[in-house]
């Protein structure tokens, strides 16, 4: 299953008919210990880009924007119950929302796993 | 950037055990290590942390006599120096002619007749000297101690770790300060510090603060702690972080840190914007600090805007985050005097929503000082 990366460092991957959003595990570890989390409204539409959900650490708060556009289809809700998720498997249990996108084609100007690795060591 | 950056003699040190640095003013300090500001944070109120505090101002005041250097400050501050004992510290405010806070400060007075130490916050140091360089009174001058490097020792576990070095240690109350050896090391030591614990602050040649650093540290109770902790634990104490909670607009009175202005003071006079201050100790301050306990989850950071409950701006955040011991997210900020009491419900506005709150006391973790 390919996942790929924005340079705001989310991460997308294909779910069925849907995608699957999250942040990299070398976000939330440049975070720190993640304490809350807001995610959208299932139904709320975005543009790729927007602000779309807030992830805070204890210093600080940060937006997470919408890799691609499209509207929410769910949202995790263990994760905004347990943020601290997001430092024990961001890749994994600690995704954000499920998204249909509205122009599947954006996907495929992210990078992919190497190209974002190399990013994120030069960022 | 970093090249240009001012460091402190633990620098090394920090670079060594794997901080995360960050400038701090002027500074390049550590923010955090790698075991992060959640366990730095409850690490320090359960055992101990160490802090490196290396980029705050010490100084002394020389006069002739106690009365002499006591009393020039006093033109400057509204605290009661003049009669500050031997061995005691205190905290004062430096004000501008508006009776607004310029800097909060520690102000001791040592054995030696006609000194008074002084530690001022690393952002304010070079304007404070100038300032105290241009006001204080002929025959009092200020000396800087550049040479000289700070660490804090907080937590329940501080005064076991620190006597096994130096038995006197565990002695010093609560705001005294004792000038001791540790190892071979000379120290004064102050028991106080910022984070609501029981704890020291250890000013020592900045020569040995690095050796002194290693020597606390080589205690499995001891853990380094950052700056991110740092601010965390001091919010969750209820104090202020001057440039923040505390500036030259604010009086001590509005910054509900009235306790700073003397007694004799208060009838007396005689401080800078002393007209206002002692108004605003009669009638009251139009805006007051207050604690703030958002109701739900979401942290309200400086800046946020305080409404009462049919949505009237009635103040603002000025520090806010997530406390780790109290497990949820804690705030200070002012509001108009009349929406100051405790239990007051108001309402914060986060990312343009308006999420309930509740105007509370501090410290939101009790204090936990050695009174002896």
């Amino acid at each position: 299953m390919t996942i790929m990366y924005t340079k705001d460092h989310e991460w997308v991957r294909a779910d069925g008919d849907l995608y699957v959003v999250g942040i990299s595990a070398h976000a939330a570890e440049q975070l720190g210990d993640v304490v809350f989390i807001e995610l959208p409204e299932v139904g709320k539409t975005f543009a790729k880009g927007d602000d779309m959900a807030v992830v805070e650490s204890v210093k600080a708060a940060s937006d997470v924007y919408a890799p691609i556009s499209g509207e929410i289809m769910e949202v995790n809700s263990a994760v905004v119950d347990e943020p601290a998720k997001i430092n024990e498997d961001a890749m994994g249990a600690a995704w954000f929302i499920k998204m249909k996108p509205s122009n599947a084609s954006e996907i495929e100007a992210l990078m992919d796993e190497a190209a974002y690795k190399d990013f994120a060591e030069n960022s | 950037m970093a090249q240009t950056l001012k460091t402190t003699p633990l620098h090394e040190l920090h670079l060594s055990l794997g901080a995360k640095m960050v400038e701090f003013a002027g500074y390049d300090m550590p923010v955090q290590y790698p075991l992060g500001v959640m366990k730095e944070h409850l690490h320090t109120r359960e055992k101990a942390g160490l802090f490196d505090v290396s980029h705050m101002g010490q100084a002394v005041i020389v006069s002739d006599t106690h009365e002499a250097a006591a009393k020039a400050l006093e033109t400057l501050v509204p605290g009661e120096v003049q009669k500050l004992g031997i061995g005691r510290q205190r905290l004062t405010v430096l004000l501008n002619d508006s009776g607004g806070i310029l800097d909060d400060l520690m102000v001791s007075r040592p054995p030696t007749d006609g000194r008074l130490n002084i530690v001022v916050n690393g952002a304010c140091k070079e304007d404070d000297y100038a300032y105290l360089d241009a006001r204080l009174p002929a025959g009092a001058n200020l000396e800087r101690f550049d040479n000289r490097g700070l660490l804090a020792l907080q937590g329940p576990k501080a005064s076991a770790v620190l006597a096994k070095h130096a038995p006197e240690a565990a002695e010093i109350k609560f705001m005294r300060f004792a000038e001791i050896e540790i190892g071979d090391i000379m120290a004064v030591v102050t028991r106080g510090g910022y984070t609501g614990e029981d704890g020291f602050e250890i000013s020592t040649w900045a020569d040995d603060t690095q050796k002194l650093a290693r020597l606390l540290l080589d205690d499995d109770r001891v853990e380094p702690v950052g700056l991110g902790a740092r601010d965390s634990l001091r919010l969750e104490a209820g104090m202020c972080l001057y440039g923040h909670d505390l500036n030259p607009e604010i009086s001590p009175v509005e910054g509900n840190i009235a306790f700073t202005i003397g007694k004799r003071r208060r009838e007396e006079g005689g401080f800078p914007g002393a007209a206002r201050i002692l108004r605003e100790l009669a009638d009251g301050p139009a805006r007051l600090r207050v604690g703030i306990l958002p109701t739900g989850r979401a942290p309200a950071r400086e800046g946020a805007k305080i409404q009462s409950t049919d949505g009237t701006d009635i103040g603002v955040v000025t520090s806010g985050g997530f406390g780790p011991s109290v497990g949820g997210p804690v705030a200070m900020g002012y509001v108009s005097t009349e929406h100051a009491a405790t239990g007051t419900d108001i309402q914060l506005v986060v990312r343009g929503k308006a999420l309930p709150a509740r105007i509370t006391d501090m410290p939101f973790t009790p204090h936990r000082y050695f009174r002896g």
